[in-house]
C-alpha cells in the first residue's frame, strides 16, 4: 500500500509541473508550485518509510515551512508588481 | 519565457525536484540544506530582487556567438577531460577505496557522533568549513558595503501606508503567521542541535531562523521589523559567530596542540570532540542566520527608494 | 489482532489518500479556469494528507516518529488552508483570470446598496 500511494504521489506531482508549465496566468503557475511542495512533503514522508530511514521527517517538516514562505513571499511581492503597474489606485 | 517571475517560480519547483533527487539517493543532509536554501531564501532574494529590475526580460539587441563558441570549447575540453575518471558510483573509484571507508570505519570511535557527516564537516574538515563561515560573512559585509544607505525616516512610513492599507487584506494571514512563527524559530534550534544525530547542523538551522524572520519582515512591514530587530545587534552577532568559530581554533594552538584539534579542549578527546564541535556549529549558526537577516533587510529595503 | 486492525486501518486511509490525490491532480489540469482549480486542489490537498498521515502514523507503532508525524499533521492542517486563502485573495484583488459572471466585492455592494 506505500508503494501505491508512492506512485500516485509521483503522478500527481507530474500533473502539478504540466499545470506550472503551461499555465496562463501567474496564479495557476503560484497554485501549481504550492501543490508541488506539499507533494512533495507527502513523498518525503512516504519514501523513508519505504527506504526504513525516519530521520527523512525532519528533512518533511522543514519543506512543509519553506513552501508556505515562498508562497507568501511570491503574493506579496506579486502584489507589489500589480499595484505599481495600476498606479497605486487602490491606496 | 519573458515572465522573470514564472521563471523564479520555476526555480523554485527546481530546487524542490533536486532535494527530492538528494532525497531518493540517500543524502540526507544536502537535500535539507538544498530544500531550505535553494527553494526557500534564494527564491525569496530573488523576488525582491524582481521587484528592483522589471519583471520583464529585455529583448537581447545582438547574438553573442563568440561567446557561445568559447562555451562549447571550453565545455568539450572539459567533458574530454572527465572521460578519463571512473565511472559515477562505481566500486573501486579511489573515494571509495581509500577515503571514506577510513571515515566510516573510524569515525564513531575517534569522535563518538553518530552523524558521519557532522563529523567530516565539523572535525575532520573544519579548516574548510571555517573557509566557509568566512566566505558567508565577507558575502554579508560586501552587500552592506554596496546597499547600506542612510535612512530616511520618511520612505519607511511610506512604505508603510502600501502595507497598512494591505492590513485588512492580509488579517488571516497575520494571524496564522503570528502563531507559525514561534515554532519555526524553535524548529530551527532543534535542528541546530540536534545535528549530531540526524540531518542538520549549523547551515540549515541558519537558514530556516532567516527564514522565519523573512516570514516576519514580509507581512508586518519594515517599520516593525526594524524596531524588533536592532541592525547593529544582528551585525554583531554575524561577527560574533566567526569569532567564535575562530576562537576554538586558536585554544587550542595556545593549549599546544594544532589548529582545531579538539582533543586539547578537554581531559578526555571524546568529549572535547563533542564540545568543539557544538561550539563550532553554533558559530555557523548564529553567522549564517545574521547574514541572510542582513542582505534580505539590505535589499528589501532597497525596494523602498523606488 | 489489535495490530493486524491497526494494518488494515492504516491501508485503508492510504488508499482513501491516494485516491483524493488523484481527483485533485486532474482537477489542476481539467479544470477550464483558475478559481475551479483552485477549489480541486485547496479541499482535496489538506484532505489527501491529513488521511495520509493519519495512515502512516497507524502504520508505525514508535512514539518519536509518530509525534513528528502529529507535527506535520497540525502543521498541514494550519498552513495548506492559509495558503490556498491567501492565493485566492491574492487573485481576486488583481482582477486577473475572473470569469465574466463572477462579481467583485464592490460591484456586489454597489448593487446591493
Amino acid at each position: 500500500m506505500l508503494i501505491v500511494a508512492t506512485i500516485t504521489i509521483l503522478v500527481v506531482m507530474i500533473m502539478a509541473v504540466t499545470r506550472a508549465v503551461l499555465g496562463p496566468t501567474l496564479y495557476d503557475r503560484v497554485l501549481a508550485v504550492n501543490m508541488f511542495g506539499t507533494k512533495t512533503v507527502l513523498m518525503i514522508s512516504l519514501l523513508g518509510f519505504v527506504m526504513g530511514r525516519p530521520e527523512f521527517l525532519d528533512i518533511a517538516i522543514v519543506y512543509a515551512l519553506i513552501n508556505f514562505i515562498s508562497v507568501i513571499g511570491v503574493l506579496r511581492y506579486s502584489d507589489h508588481f500589480i499595484l505599481k503597474r495600476s498606479g497605486e489606485q487602490k491606496k | 519565457m519573458k515572465d522573470l517571475l514564472a521563471v523564479v517560480m520555476l526555480l523554485g519547483i527546481y530546487s524542490l525536484l533536486s532535494a527530492s533527487l538528494f532525497v531518493a539517493m540517500d543524502a540526507v543532509d544536502v537535500a535539507f540544506t538544498e530544500a531550505a536554501v535553494g527553494a526557500g531564501i534564494s527564491t525569496l532574494l530573488m523576488l525582491v530582487a524582481i521587484t528592483m529590475t522589471g519583471r520583464s526580460e529585455y529583448p537581447e539587441r545582438h547574438k553573442p556567438l563568440l561567446a557561445l563558441a568559447v562555451v562549447i570549447v571550453t565545455g568539450s575540453l572539459l567533458i574530454y577531460g572527465t572521460l578519463d575518471m571512473p565511472y559515477f558510483g562505481s566500486a573501486e573509484a579511489p573515494i571509495h577505496q581509500h577515503v571514506a571507508p577510513r571515515y566510516i570505519n573510524d569515525s564513531m570511535q575517534e569522535i563518538g557522533v553518530p552523524n558521519i557527516v557532522t563529523s567530516v564537516l565539523a572535525s575532520y574538515r573544519a579548516f574548510d568549513t571555517f573557509g566557509e563561515v568566512v566566505v558567508i560573512f565577507t558575502a554579508g559585509i560586501g552587500v552592506l558595503a554596496l546597499l547600506l544607505v542612510a535612512r530616511r525616516s520618511e520612505e519607511d512610513e511610506k512604505a508603510d501606508l502600501f502595507n497598512y492599507s494591505m492590513h485588512e487584506q492580509h488579517l488571516i494571514l497575520r494571524i496564522v503567521t503570528k502563531m507559525l512563527i514561534p515554532f519555526i524559530l524553535l524548529f530551527a534550534f532543534y535542528v541546530q542541535f540536534h545535528g549530531d544525530f540526524g540531518p542538520g547542523g549549523g547551515f540549515q538551522a541558519g537558514v530556516i531562523f532567516a527564514s522565519a524572520i523573512f516570514l516576519y519582515v514580509m507581512l508586518f512591514g519594515m517599520t516593525t521589523a526594524r524596531r524588533v530587530i536592532n541592525q547593529s545587534f544582528i551585525q554583531m552577532i554575524a561577527a560574533t559567530g566567526v569569532l567564535l568559530y575562530g576562537s576554538v581554533g586558536v585554544v587550542s594552538l595556545l593549549s599546544g596542540k594544532e589548529f582545531f584539534d579538539y582533543s586539547a579542549l578537554s581531559s578526555d578527546p571524546v568529549a572535547g570532540q563533542h564540545l568543539g564541535i557544538l561550539l563550532i556549529e553554533l558559530g555557523v549558526g548564529l553567522t549564517v542566520a545574521s547574514i541572510m537577516i542582513i542582505i534580505f533587510f539590505n535589499f528589501a529595503s532597497r525596494r523602498g527608494n523606488q | 489482532m489489535i495490530d493486524s486492525l491497526m494494518q488494515v486501518g492504516s491501508s485503508l486511509f492510504l488508499l482513501i489518500g491516494s485516491f483524493l490525490l488523484l481527483s485533485g491532480g486532474v482537477g489542476i489540469l481539467r479544470f477550464p479556469d483558475f478559481y475551479s482549480r483552485m477549489h480541486a486542489v485547496g479541499v482535496t490537498e489538506t484532505f489527501a494528507t491529513s488521511m495520509i498521515i493519519i495512515g502512516l502514523i497507524m502504520h508505525n507503532p514508535d512514539l518519536l516518529v509518530d509525534v513528528k508525524l502529529l507535527l506535520i499533521l497540525l502543521m498541514t492542517l494550519f498552513i495548506s488552508p492559509t495558503a490556498g486563502h491567501a492565493l485566492a485573495n491574492a487573485a481576486m484583488h488583481a482582477d486577473m483570470a475572473r470569469p465574466k459572471n463572477i462579481k467583485s466585492d464592490d460591484e456586489v455592494t454597489s448593487s446591493n446598496s
